[in-house]
């Protein structure tokens, strides 16, 4: 077991992927001897070259589209699209292309492509590089859809989602780059579709999203003190999502709240909150409630960026009004 | 608006004879197929729209004429010429066309979206230029795998226009990809004039943004593509790099069947009309006895038969379940 931060996770899961199948390859900007925006591919062009950890010019339809059309024809690509915010400009290739080419030729079609990119806000990064998007991918049937919160889940869901054989969207958050946690020494990966229980409790269930988990451990860790015993749930995956776990949780507390940073309107959360009231609505003692982004372009001040985001204090919030 | 005369060059001495009875039997059947799908959309036997290519066979049957059995291509809404011409079946064409169970994509994608991967056409692509940078995707994976394929992205006039034709052939001259840029130039997008789309005076041009050459051709001469996508085909395939190659041609009908195209000159398109490439190509294998004129007839016979049994095919074959429509997405 080592301490490794989260860019060194994801770092380890691409190089061990890349030694494994020389099909595996990388695409993006600025990811070769600059080693990233945020440096999680640093050092693997030093080991694989010019030909398998590829800069582009900046093109994010082309990046896109090229992986799909390598995917399509035997390769394993990882395109990167640097903020998620630039999503909108390779939007046709991931969303009407990767996601439905396989669909559309009747299952012939193999698309074996991961969309790497990271979200969120708290760097002051204003309106176009802070959003949390995932609510787009996941809307768009034929995508998978990934939000690793540790280091741990990074690495063992990246090698998963390179491995696996249709397209992923696997959302890396930048201000979790710099967290560190443990990450066996041994390979392992983790399967799409489980989530993990982050903290047992019995009153209140927080599914929780990305950094979001952090915060919500630092909530029930407050909560804990009054006396109020949160279970905290990380989807790890929303595409596919485990509703089970989810579900045996609320039976337990009876109470949920979902958390993202992502607006709140249409946001993966109001989609959590309705499959299980649909499923499980006789075991809520209250209604759900979604602490989520506002519904607002996020602000570059960061007194306005902090209000608009949700903080550990509004989860505190919440989960003590549904006490209440 | 001025259109430029197809030249009239004869049949080069060395072009083997077999290989024009080839590309003369590609044109006919895309035409049949052509003129039959009308003929049932109109009959209300076939579902959705349609996009007819009648008038721009030359360009699919020239070009894949060039192409290796195991090079790819991805082409357009207008895509039927492009995968009859590689060498894709009546048959399973014409269910898919009916959204029937034997179709290539299962009913899945209909006349704008067939695809088939083990014949290397990626797919037909419904949203316009959204094949190119799919292209040149596999001509990345092309040069990576040292397979020596190369791959043909067709794509109109219109698509030129579109940030992925420019994003995908900057990245194909940095990658010096193995790939060929084959627009169709039929003067019109949707209803939009060339004239009003760019202010370059051929398509070909957009090349030299990128460093790569552009060529511009008779596309109702199917010999003038075939040379000039042999020497694309050949430069790609040995390290080359891209080509543009632009093809001059005109679509007979409206953008879609029932579209009545009056933005066209009825002048115009019987100018076009009267440069019919598939006539004006049979014409010319008569005047060098490459072939004679019954034995163009049998060709044309021969066709109609196979067409006529592959609707037959498409007509008998079973209609997916409605739950049929929850299957095929990515395991």
């Amino acid at each position: 077991m080592s301490q490794l931060y989260y860019r060194q996770a994801i770092r380890d899961a691409l190089r061990e992927e890349m030694r494994r199948d020389e099909r595996v390859f990388l695409l993006g900007l600025d990811i070769g001897r600059f080693g990233g925006t945020y440096k999680a591919t640093q050092g693997l062009w030093e080991e694989f070259g010019d030909e398998r950890v590829r800069d582009t010019p900046l093109s994010e339809a082309a990046i896109a589209g090229a992986a799909v059309g390598a995917a399509m024809t035997g390769m394993r690509p990882v395109a990167e699209i640097m903020y998620m915010d630039f999503i909108t400009i390779a939007l046709d290739q991931i969303a009407n292309q990767a996601a439905k080419l396989t669909y559309m030729s009747g299952g012939q079609a193999r698309i074996p492509v991961v969309f790497r990119t990271q979200e969120g806000a708290g760097r002051s990064s204003a309106a176009q590089h802070a959003q949390s998007l995932e609510a787009w991918v996941t809307h768009i049937p034929g995508l998978k859809v990934v939000l690793p919160a540790i280091p741990y889940d990074a690495k063992g869901l990246l090698k998963t989602a390179i491995r696996d054989d249709g397209p992923v969207v696997f959302i890396e958050h930048k201000l979790l780059y710099g967290v560190k946690g443990e990450v066996p020494d041994e390979e392992y990966l983790i399967p799409f579709g489980q989530a993990r229980i982050v903290r047992e409790g019995a009153d209140v269930t927080i599914v929780a999203l990305s950094r979001m988990v952090l915060k919500a451990l630092d909530a029930a860790e407050e909560l804990a003190r009054e006396g109020i015993s949160v279970e905290v749930i990380d989807p790890r995956t929303v595409v596919p999502l485990d509703l089970e776990t989810i579900l045996a949780s609320v039976h337990k507390t009876g109470r949920l709240i979902v958390t993202h940073e992502g607006y709140t309107r249409c946001g993966v959360g109001a989609e959590i909150a309705t499959q299980v009231v649909e499923h499980s609505m006789h075991a809520l003692k209250r209604p759900p409630r979604r602490v989520c982004g506002r519904n607002v372009p996020i602000p570059f001040a960061p007194v306005m960026e902090n209000y608009v985001i949700p903080q550990a204090a509004d989860l505190v919030n919440a989960v003590r009004e549904l006490m209440s | 608006m001025s259109v430029q005369a197809p030249a009239s060059g004869a049949i080069p001495t060395a072009l083997d004879p077999a290989l024009l009875l080839r590309i003369h039997l590609t044109m006919v059947r895309i035409r049949q197929f052509e003129q039959r799908a009308i003929e049932l959309f109109m009959a209300g036997e076939l579902p959705g729209f349609l996009h007819s290519c009648l008038g721009q066979e030359a360009v699919p049957a020239g070009v894949c004429a060039a192409l290796r059995e195991d090079d790819y291509i991805t082409s357009t809404h207008r895509g039927h010429g492009h995968v009859i011409a590689k060498g894709l079946s009546f048959d399973r064409m014409m269910a898919e066309l009916y959204g029937r169970t034997t179709g290539y994509c299962k009913g899945k994608g209909g006349s704008m979206h067939i695809a088939d991967f083990s014949q290397g056409v990626l797919g037909a692509n419904g949203i316009v230029g959204a094949g190119i940078p799919i292209a040149t995707g596999a001509a990345l994976s092309a040069q990576m795998r040292r397979s020596g394929q190369v791959v043909v992205a067709f794509f109109g006039d219109g698509a030129t226009s579109q940030g992925a034709f420019h994003e995908a052939a900057n990245l194909a001259a940095v990658w010096n990809l193995p790939v060929v840029y084959v627009c169709e130039n039929n003067l019109y997008a949707v209803s939009t004039p060339v004239s009003r789309q760019m202010r370059v005076n051929s398509v070909a041009q957009r090349a030299a943004a990128y460093g790569f050459p552009g060529v511009t051709v008779d596309g109702n001469d199917p010999l003038a593509v075939y040379e000039a996508a042999r020497a694309a085909v050949e430069r790609a395939r040995s390290g080359g790099g891209p080509t543009l190659l632009e093809c001059r041609t005109y679509r007979w009908m409206g953008h879609y069947i029932g579209d009545p195209a009056t933005y066209r000159p009825a002048e115009e398109v019987a100018w076009w009309k009267e440069r019919d490439p598939l006539a004006l190509f049979e014409r010319k294998l008569i005047e060098t006895d490459i072939c004679s004129q019954e034995e163009i007839q049998r060709v044309h016979e021969q066709v109609r038969a196979e067409l006529e049994a592959a609707i037959e095919f498409a007509r008998q074959s079973p209609a997916p379940a409605p739950e049929d429509a929850l299957t095929d997405l990515p395991q």
